[in-house]
């Protein structure tokens, strides 16, 4: 779409909002009661449902199991109808591959698998809706998922996708935006100790800004943390008020 | 064939050099290995050596009809291949995760980053364009399979010339090479991937991990960047937590590192069409040296012998003389005999030695009470008689 401003003069984005704002995030744990932890994400219209299974036993081939720690096991896959032209394949192919890598190892790095040693833990993410900002709303429904689980992890993980238009950074870009060309920043943050689990980016965008665009994206996952820290302490505030205590 | 596993002695080895500031093979932190480029006989073609990391690119072109939704752009495809030859844990199924990563990793600096201009690549709108294929087959693996891909896929590009084509009206006419000379591409800036790799939870880094590095190293963080300091792609691996301030530094580096090596794919690809214009020999026979039987070669490291003769001068004057051993042969009882009690232990410390000297005379009385149950020594047989001296017999 040429000629569409990404930010105008005034400092509004397409959607009306700020350069550094996010849009309306809503969580919810504990959708499925059949899985150990579940939990649905909804990033602006971006939705996303995570589901952990674990830890169990290594399912397939025991020579697999680590003799120190657990197995993390994740998969992604967007359903065919969550972006605007129907996707013939959802799994399987080279994008959704590197997705359940880069959660995989995100994951790795943050839940504490030295205590569930010769296990596994599965995580799987699915995306109903696309609207940019994917792999950040998987990163935080994961992440409500595996607390919900009660599989124990360092720290929350929280992500955010970032871009760059007229000297400006954006934090939580729309597909919109991203479609543009822009570049754009992905990335993975535990709060407290300002760790960077992964950081990914695309597209070019001159060294001198990388700072700018590494601090709008930090700032923003941060922001996502009080909002996912709010959700978990309203669930288990409800979870113990059925559980009487 | 599964990986040979690392023991944990030579990853001790590693990572303590590693925290000494030592690489094995005698570079700094942030050194490159020797990188060479050699040229084949057709367009498109190349050999990138980085260290003995090879990698072959290969460019090739064909018309198609456009994607559905880019109706006037061409389209650009990658594939990385890792051949079975480049290292024995390669093989047909084994290699998805690394494969999938590279591969994602290699589109995404090249494609996104928008380094070939494909709206040049249209032939008819909607109807014909230009696909662009670069193929790269990892030939063999010594570490950093991404840096050198990626300088093998660009300088495979810019080294290719695809037909020339022209459009009259509705007729499209296209040119074999004999007709015209083929055209380049129009490339707008070079993307190269910076590798570094990180040890002890982030605490030292090492640009260009070779293979050893590799196994060792915590997680490996990639940065593509070109020389107009503008970063095309940035991608951390591994699990490793990063700062803010690492990936800065990391980043300015890379900077440096790729105006280095951009200026090498200049000069070679200035190089081979100096050579292909005067029509002088080329092709990948010519970059082989004719002298050597196998084209790999161990590099002479340079190690300074001059105080070598001094030194082992001094230590052969420090150490003391091996102890004599004086065959004294002792007859316990008719018919057994003993000649020494094996030589003296110089493994303990020189307090232990000092003890044992004290001892030694204590304990040759309790080697008489029990010498028939002791087996110290040699025992020997008295063939004659007792008055004989003690013959030994085999």
């Amino acid at each position: 779409m040429a000629g569409l401003e990404l930010l105008s003069d005034q400092g509004y984005r397409v959607d009306g909002r700020r350069a550094g704002e996010l849009r309306r995030i809503q969580a919810r744990m504990g959708v499925f009661a059949q899985a150990d932890g579940s939990a649905y994400i909804e990033q602006g219209n971006t939705k996303a449902l995570a589901v952990v299974y674990g830890p169990h036993e290594i399912r397939g081939s025991r020579a697999r199991a680590l003799p120190d720690r657990a197995l993390v096991n994740c998969q992604y896959s967007s359903a065919t109808f969550s972006t605007g032209e129907r996707k013939r394949r959802p799994h399987g192919d080279r994008k959704s591959c590197e997705m359940g890598l880069q959660l995989r190892q995100t994951f790795e790095a943050a839940i504490l698998t030295q205590l569930h040693p010769r296990s596994q833990i599965d995580i799987y993410v699915q995306v109903l809706q696309a609207d940019g900002g994917t792999y950040a709303a998987c990163v935080n429904a994961a992440t409500l998922a595996v607390l919900d689980a009660g599989v124990p992890m360092r720290d929350f993980v929280c992500a955010c996708s970032a871009g760059f238009v007229d000297s400006t950074a954006l934090a939580d870009l729309s597909h919109v935006e991203e479609a543009a060309g822009g570049p754009q920043l992905a990335l993975a943050l535990l709060p407290a100790s300002g760790q960077i689990a992964l950081l990914e980016m695309d597209a070019r965008l001159h060294e001198d800004h990388l700072e700018s665009v590494l601090e709008a994206a930090a700032r923003a996952a941060r922001d996502v943390h009080t909002l996912l820290d709010r959700v978990v302490r309203q669930h288990v505030r409800e979870a113990s008020v059925l559980l009487g205590d | 064939m599964k990986e040979t596993p690392l023991s944990n002695c030579e990853r001790r080895f590693l990572l303590r050099a590693i925290e000494e500031k030592k690489r094995l093979d005698g570079r700094q932190t942030y050194d490159y290995r020797n990188i060479k480029i050699s040229f084949g006989t057709d367009y498109g073609c190349c050999i990138v050596e980085l260290g003995k990391t090879r990698v072959l690119g290969q460019v090739s072109c064909e018309l198609v009809s456009p994607k559905l939704n880019r109706a006037t752009e061409g389209i650009l495809f990658f594939n990385l291949e890792l051949s079975q030859m480049a290292a024995p844990a390669f093989e047909p199924g084994r290699q998805s995760d690394l494969l999938v990563k590279l591969n994602r990793l290699l589109e995404r600096c090249l494609r996104n980053s928008k380094c070939i201009d494909t709206e040049s690549l249209c032939v008819v709108a909607g109807e014909k364009v230009w696909q662009i294929r670069v193929d790269l087959h990892l030939l063999n693996h010594d570490g950093n399979i991404i840096d050198a891909a990626s300088i093998a896929a660009i300088v495979a590009l810019c080294h290719f010339r695809r037909p020339d084509v022209s459009v009259q009206g509705d007729e499209v006419t296209l040119y074999t090479p004999e007709e015209r000379d083929p055209v380049p591409l129009s490339i707008h800036h070079m993307p190269i991937c910076v590798s570094f790799a990180f040890f002890q939870q982030g605490t030292y880094l090492l640009v260009d991990p070779n293979e050893r590095e590799e196994r060792v190293m915590d997680g490996l963080l990639v940065i593509a960047m070109n020389k107009h300091r503008e970063i095309c792609t940035i991608q951390s691996s591994g699990g490793i937590m990063l700062l803010k301030d690492q990936v800065l530094r990391c980043s300015k580096i890379a900077g440096v590192k790729v105006l280095e090596i951009t200026e090498l794919i200049q000069k070679a690809l200035e190089n081979d069409r100096k050579v292909r214009k005067e029509g002088g020999k080329y092709g990948f026979a010519e970059s082989i040296a004719s002298q050597r039987i196998t084209a790999f070669k161990m590099e002479k490291a340079p190690i300074d012998t001059s105080d070598v003769e001094e030194k082992a001068e001094e230590i052969i004057a420090e150490a003391e003389p091996p102890l004599e051993v004086v065959s004294n042969p002792v007859l316990w009882t008719p018919g057994t005999a003993q000649i020494g009690e094996g030589v003296e232990n110089s493994w303990g410390d020189l307090e232990d030695s000092e003890k044992e000297e004290e001892d030694e005379d204590g304990t040759d009385e309790a080697i008489i009470l029990d010498s028939i149950k002791m087996d110290i020594g040699v025992e020997v047989s008295n063939i004659g008689s007792q008055d004989a001296p003690i013959v030994l017999s085999d």
